[in-house]
């Protein structure tokens, strides 16, 4: 039994060389953090409305991105915001914003718009309890498949999601990194408690951070197309308005100039492209750990605060002498589909924490093709999964 | 007034895409080449003009015009505009929009648009109507006017737009009419100077819909509709009561949000030498905007 698979750690990207000596330690808030590495990420623009529990990252932020000469804008609504971050992107700007559920809800419309038009852009969602106003500001993770299928039709979108408030520096590092490369947005998925909860947080110097710049001018002669099918990682560069490229840019599934087009060949090549661009990233995209899989016949996979809930009852499981491996996600859109295959039919029983009704083991229940077993461990009343009742799935 | 031939060969896109997607005799062409005109009196950099638009007839606009051109989500124009000129204060950002879109689903991004007088120049085409949907009702459209969700008229108080933009805070309201080229083609050309928030609202006509369905006629008709019942605003009260208004309403001189936003980060930055280099960077750009202005 188990599975001998190499972990693959945010580490393992190389954009953040922490130097010894160098490395600034705080006891920092989820919140806070997410909005101190999104200005070490470079961040030239925030547009955001408040809402619980994520407001305090525009707050640091209505703060922070003046004393840098950086742009921070309250706008009317979570339509307005996130509609704001694609018009300063296309100006040429790293941009963000934060929100929780409700306000997710309302940023998928202008979400579709970024992935249609290629738009890179950070949308930080802290997740909250229940759909509509739910149950504020209690935590939960159900907004896991709106991340993935949120705005209407078919789409490819990239989601992290970081388990300590470490992670929230380095994710919200990556996600600038992956939006900016892969030209799409990325959604940061936290959840309240990841968002709220205080740790010690090593900061790294900006310089000692080295992630993806995109191409902004255009050069002498270059006939450029923004959605051009000409380039081997399927990612035509994003120059920014204002710099002599004057192309056109819509929601509507356009030819490769940008142009709306309905026809059949056209409309069936961007698309391939919009899917391939990111299938072509995923050695880079799909970030994952793994505890104790070489010897395991059990495993948890799990992603967020209930990763840390999952290890706590390995620990106790392997104090019992039960064999149970982890597996923490750190990409949860798209996921690391091969990984989670072989992980799947190399144990026996799988175990799933999450904050929610049952979302990650929807996607795990479609991958076990040997019929292992599966149990979902939930909690949908505002309240973290217990270890313990980790501990007794794994005993059934 | 420029004539037209040059025009086209200067300001519309080479490669694209003609004929337009508007009916024949359709306002659109009339505000969009009052815009190109304005612009081009202006002598605005075409790579430092931004064409941003929503969804609807008026929409389509941006598509033909060489310049930065965005068109956006049905009502979201103005906030997609925002964070485009906040990031980049150097363009010229020209906002086109429909009454439904700019009123109805967009309008909350209208009134804080207005409200926060960040320097942009707004268009809302004004013809009454959903015109691409097929002829709804529209938050413009008059009481008692016939529209395909309205058979037996419309039940609902209209919107003065120009009044709305006024009291919403705008630093720069027109009206005109694709009647009065000349008159609109000057007031839009005011806006496109103005520092704050300026929106012109241009009365526009969709004979496809409103005028068929309201027996007003064809394009001819409702261009004299248009001619016959609207007053410029400065003529004596009596003699234009019960017409439209047309003019300039709001002219405010005002420092706009990028100002306010340039002095809160004086006062923010701590460190001298980002300081010193903001301010340089803030410089380079008005000076670029100083030389397109001529």
């Amino acid at each position: 039994m188990g599975v001998k698979l190499e972990s693959k750690p945010i580490s393992k990207l190389g954009y953040i060389n922490y130097q010894e000596g160098n490395i600034y330690y705080v006891f920092h808030q989820g919140n806070e953090t997410c909005a101190e590495a999104a200005l070490l990420a470079g961040c030239d623009f925030y547009g955001g409305y408040p809402i619980t529990p994520s407001s305090e990252v525009a707050e640091v932020l209505s703060r922070r991105m003046p004393q840098e000469g950086r742009v921070f804008v309250q706008m009317e609504d979570e339509i307005a915001s996130m509609a704001s971050i694609i018009g300063a992107a296309l100006g040429g700007a790293k941009s963000m914003t934060a929100t929780s559920g409700p306000g997710f809800s309302l940023m998928q419309e202008n979400l579709g718009y970024a992935v249609t038009a290629e738009v890179p852009c950070v949308v930080v969602n802290v997740q909250r309890l229940g759909p509509s106003t739910g149950g504020p500001t209690s935590p939960a993770q159900g907004d896991l498949m709106q991340t993935k299928w949120g705005t209407h039709g078919d789409h490819p979108i990239i989601a992290l999601s970081p388990t300590s408030i470490q992670e929230v520096l380095e994710l919200t590092i990556v996600s600038f990194d992956f939006a900016e490369r892969y030209r799409t947005p990325v959604v940061l998925l936290m959840d309240e408690i990841i968002g709220h909860m205080r740790e010690r947080v090593g900061y790294p110097r900006k310089q000692d951070i080295n992630i993806f710049e995109r191409k902004k001018y255009l050069e002498p002669g270059e006939d450029y197309k923004p959605y051009s099918l000409d380039y081997d990682s399927d990612v035509p560069p994003l120059l920014s308005f204002g710099e002599g490229a004057r192309y056109h840019v819509t929601g509507l599934i356009h030819d490769e100039a940008g142009f709306p087009t309905l026809n059949k060949k056209e409309v069936t090549e961007w698309y391939d492209r919009l899917y391939r661009k990111i299938d072509k990233g995923l050695d880079r995209i799909l970030l994952y750990e793994l505890y104790n899989m070489e010897d395991a016949d059990t495993a948890i996979i799990s992603f967020g605060i209930s990763v840390r809930v999952g290890l706590e009852a390995m620990q106790k499981a392997r104090q019992k002498g039960l064999k149970v491996g982890m597996v923490k996600l750190l990409t949860v859109c798209p996921l690391p589909e091969e990984m989670l295959r072989q992980v799947i039919s190399g144990v026996k029983k799988v175990v799933v924490p999450e904050m929610n009704r049952g979302q990650l083991v929807l996607e795990i229940d479609r991958l076990n093709k040997t019929g292992v077993e599966l149990i979902h461990v939930g909690t949908s009343d505002g309240e973290i999964v217990r270890p313990e009742d980790v501990l007794k799935a794994l005993e059934d | 007034m420029e004539r037209t031939a040059p025009l086209i060969h200067d300001m519309l896109r080479p490669n694209k895409k003609f004929p337009s997607v508007w009916c024949p005799g359709c306002g659109n062409g009339i505000v969009l080449g009052c815009l190109l005109r304005a612009i081009k009196a202006q002598g605005i950099d075409h790579n430092k003009v931004a064409l941003v638009s929503g969804i609807g007839c008026s929409g389509r606009m941006p598509v033909y015009a060489d310049f930065n051109t965005l068109h956006t989500t049905h009502g979201r124009a103005l906030a997609f505009a925002t964070g485009l000129k906040l990031a980049r204060p150097d363009l010229h950002v020209i906002v086109i929009m429909g009454d439904g879109d700019s009123l109805a689903i967009g309008g909350n991004h209208f009134i804080h648009t207005c409200r926060r007088n960040l320097s942009m120049t707004a268009i809302v085409v004004n013809n009454k109507i959903y015109g691409m949907t097929g002829g709804q009702c529209s938050p413009t459209t008059p009481v008692d006017s016939v529209a395909t969700t309205a058979t037996y008229g419309n039940i609902d108080q209209p919107f003065d737009i120009s009044h709305l933009a006024a009291v919403a805070g705008a630093a720069f309201v027109g009206r005109s009419t694709v009647f009065h080229v000349r008159e609109l083609e000057n007031i839009i050309s005011q806006g496109l100077n103005k520092k704050g928030f300026a929106l012109i609202e241009a009365i526009s006509n969709c004979h496809t819909y409103f005028g068929r369905m309201n027996r007003i006629g064809q394009a001819p008709d409702m261009l004299k509709w248009m001619k016959d019942n609207t007053a410029p605003v400065l003529m004596d009260p009596e003699k234009r009561k019960d017409k439209v208004t047309r003019g300039v309403f709001v002219d405010k001189e005002t420092i706009g949000f990028l100002q306010h936003y340039e002095q809160l980060v004086e006062k923010a930055i701590k460190n001298k030498e980002l300081l010193k280099q903001w301010k340089q960077k803030r410089e380079h750009k008005d000076d670029e905007a100083e030389e397109q202005a001529g």
